[in-house]
């Protein structure tokens, strides 16, 4: 394995010859190439055509007080060989542009939006630059990740520039929902074009959650920016939580005690059982399956009650600490764990029997919301919904982080790309996650559950990333002076997702938009930060 | 769970809304920018273990039919006016909770240029429920709370 890699990336330096500026193994799984903004396309192209390389994240970043220019990093997973490549390319602030990759990368799209919108650089030949990040009545001029800017500076509204997808034609009709929506739901506005009672179109504005959470955490402590990483998403505390401290674990270059890495995996996956078994129930509120629901509800209470036992906390914040975790577990936690594990175990196979047995249930969720395998690898989606359409990814097995190398589990991936692949996709998967448990209390080993971490300089970088139960997150994280946040980038499952629900929904009936919004069941907390 | 008896608190509970409004209570919720755990804590409420339909509490659909408005989230800047329409789509008397730290007080995000760091900022609110998210049993008592308000204000609640 170790000499793949090392012939992987020679053969990558030697391809791209001279049309890079620097080639630098930074760690052992991360290689950073430097190049002209002029060759950035044509380097990426390389990466992903060639190299099989999936886009993993796109950070821009102010780092003109210490570096002179702002930087684009362009970060690419490479699953076979476990290694990053992050593409670094420079603007200085006089020439604020950079080209745009959107038309040929659709996954791209709204990480260069977001950089217009965020630090004031303007993606040249972008195809749609619709404010994004901030909504329309922002002022067009004032970037808030500009360092300049302070957190809590308030801009004045204006006049707003927002703007929808528009229809010709008699028989279309266009239906506005939300941002406040009938249920206890999240906030978003959506556009349907619709003809009778077909979609045609689905617009949709989001980041009404929008928060500033990686401006507030900029010139925080690091120990705080943990508490502001767990509150980036309800359901996906942990998953956050987990992915900062990696982040910073990286930047300092500590491996945490194998027992913490074991009671990470076990947190991580008692974050996905509950989440996935409530998503299993709330698919069914999609067509009205009310057994399916409160049976849903009745075993993601169970689990979140055990939470509450074990870790204090419903949704498990206050469990990762930098270098660790917080507390260790004792022998009477295992056997509370492993008999409410037995119990759930077998409520859930009755749910799934009678759901799946139902011969409407089951009409209602296949070939209803398909996101096709080609739309799935164009928008780079991740988790469920990318194992449901036939894309083989999952962060755990792909770039193995806490002890997921450790015990052994398969992944579900089916083809069919419709509501009842992504509903069979979280079933399968909580058995293994129920498996994979099991498998830590056999193989964990007894020690220390944290370690300290040494001084970690400044303009120091690490990621972390987590499979979470919606799918593949990742931290970015630069330290500043005094082990302090520098620029911090949160991609969340979700915002790689939500382009796919847009694809997903056309062709289906209005009625069926939230069986197929919910079974992607996307967070916009992660998604709006 | 559900065989255990109701719990003091549930059965004051179903007394007040019982002298308070007559018959039922309606909630509106409305998310201002949470992360969401406060709003999955909510939701709780409804399922079979909580079931809290069974002392004539029920989330409605559209802020016209709702007595109480449970607002989770510091208020982002891209939802107030939003917020404000709800609160203004409600009949009166109405009554406003603010749920969680981040509706109490902006919470870890505090007030940015993105938030305005807590519903009083808009709103006046009637009842604070800490937590991060409060419990469901904290919610219970936070609508109990805001019953003797809502009480006290009877007809004579403005706009």
């Amino acid at each position: 394995m170790l000499k793949n890699k090392k012939l992987f990336l020679t053969r990558i330096k030697q391809q791209l010859g001279e049309k890079i500026l620097s080639f630098t193994i930074r760690q052992p799984n991360e290689t950073e190439i430097v190049v002209k903004k002029d060759q950035l396309a044509e380097v990426c192209r390389f990466l992903c055509q060639e190299k099989e390389g999936r886009l993993f994240t796109m950070v821009g970043s102010d780092e003109r007080e210490f570096a002179g220019s702002f930087v684009l990093y362009y970060v690419f997973s490479f699953d076979e060989t476990q290694q990053f490549i992050t593409v670094k390319t420079m603007t200085p602030e006089e020439d604020s542009t950079f080209p745009s990759l959107a038309a040929e990368f659709p996954a791209l799209n709204w990480y260069e939006r977001e950089v217009k919108d965020l630090l004031g650089l303007r993606p040249q030949g972008h195809p749609d630059l619709r404010p994004l990040i901030l909504h329309g009545d922002w002022p067009e001029e004032i970037h808030p990740l500009r360092k300049e800017f302070d957190v809590s500076q308030n801009a004045p509204r204006v006049k707003s520039r927002e703007s929808f997808m528009q229809y010709e034609g008699d028989e279309v009709t266009e239906i506005p929902v939300g941002p406040i929506h009938a249920g206890i739901i999240e906030p978003g506005h959506f556009r349907f074009g619709a003809v009778g009672d077909t979609v045609l179109y689905l617009d949709a504005r989001l980041f009404f959650t929008h928060r500033g959470l990686e401006k507030a955490s900029e010139g925080m402590p690091l120990s705080k920016a943990l508490f502001l990483a767990e509150r980036i998403c309800g359901v996906c505390a942990l998953s956050h939580a987990v992915s900062f401290a990696q982040a910073v674990e990286a930047a300092a270059a500590v491996e945490i005690p194998l027992r913490a890495k074991y009671l990470r995996t076990l947190f991580l996956e008692l974050e996905r059982l509950y989440n996935h078994i409530g998503d299993v129930g709330n698919i069914c509120a999609g067509f009205g399956f009310a057994v399916g629901v409160s049976q849903g509800t009745i075993l993601r209470e169970e689990l979140l009650m055990l939470n509450e036992r074990i870790a204090g906390h419903r949704y498990l914040r206050g469990i990762v600490d930098l270098g660790g975790v917080r507390f260790d577990i004792a022998h009477p936690d295992y056997a509370d764990i492993l008999s409410t594990l037995n119990k759930i175990e077998i409520g859930f196979t009755e749910l799934v029997d009678i759901l799946l047995s139902h011969d409407i249930a089951v009409d209602r969720m296949s070939k209803t919301g398909i996101l096709t395998l080609k739309q799935a690898n164009d928008l780079e989606v991740v988790g469920v919904a990318a194992r449901a359409s036939g894309r083989n990814i999952d962060i755990r097995r792909d770039q193995p982080y806490a002890a997921y190398d450790k015990v052994s589990f398969t992944v579900p991936v089916y083809t069919e790309g419709d509501v009842l692949a992504r509903i069979r996709v979280r079933i399968d998967e909580v058995f293994q996650s129920i498996s994979i448990i099991r498998q830590i209390f056999i193989q964990m080993p007894t020690g220390d559950v944290s370690v300290g971490l040494p001084p970690i300089s400044p303009y120091a970088r690490g990621m972390g990333w987590v499979e979470s139960s919606k799918g593949e997150t990742v931290h970015w994280l630069m330290t500043g002076p005094n082990e302090t946040v520098e620029r911090y980038r949160v991609r969340s499952a979700t915002y790689s997702n939500w382009p796919a629900v847009a694809l997903a929904v056309p062709g289906n009936i209005v009625p069926d938009f939230p069986l197929i919004n919910k079974s992607f069941e996307l967070c916009y907390a992660c998604c709006d930060r | 769970m559900s065989e255990q008896k109701d719990s003091d608190l549930e059965i004051k509970l179903q007394q007040r809304i019982k002298e308070v409004l007559g018959k039922s209570l309606h909630i509106r919720h409305v998310d201002s920018g949470s992360c969401n755990a406060c709003d999955f804590e909510m939701n709780a409420l409804s399922n079979p273990i909580y079931d809290i339909q069974r002392f004539g509490v029920d989330f409605v659909p559209s802020p016209r039919h709702a007595d109480m408005l449970l607002v989770t989230g510091g208020v982002t800047r891209h939802l107030e006016e939003a917020v404000r329409k709800t609160y203004n789509a409600a009949a009166n008397p109405k009554i406003v909770l603010a749920v969680g730290t981040c509706a109490c007080g902006g919470g870890m995000a505090g007030q940015t240029y993105a938030g305005n760091g807590g519903v009083d900022k808009i709103l006046p609110v009637a009842v604070y429920i800490p937590g991060c998210p409060p419990r469901p049993q904290a919610l219970l008592e936070g609508i109990l709370r805001a019953l003797d308000q809502y009480e006290d204000r009877g007809e004579s609640n403005e706009s």
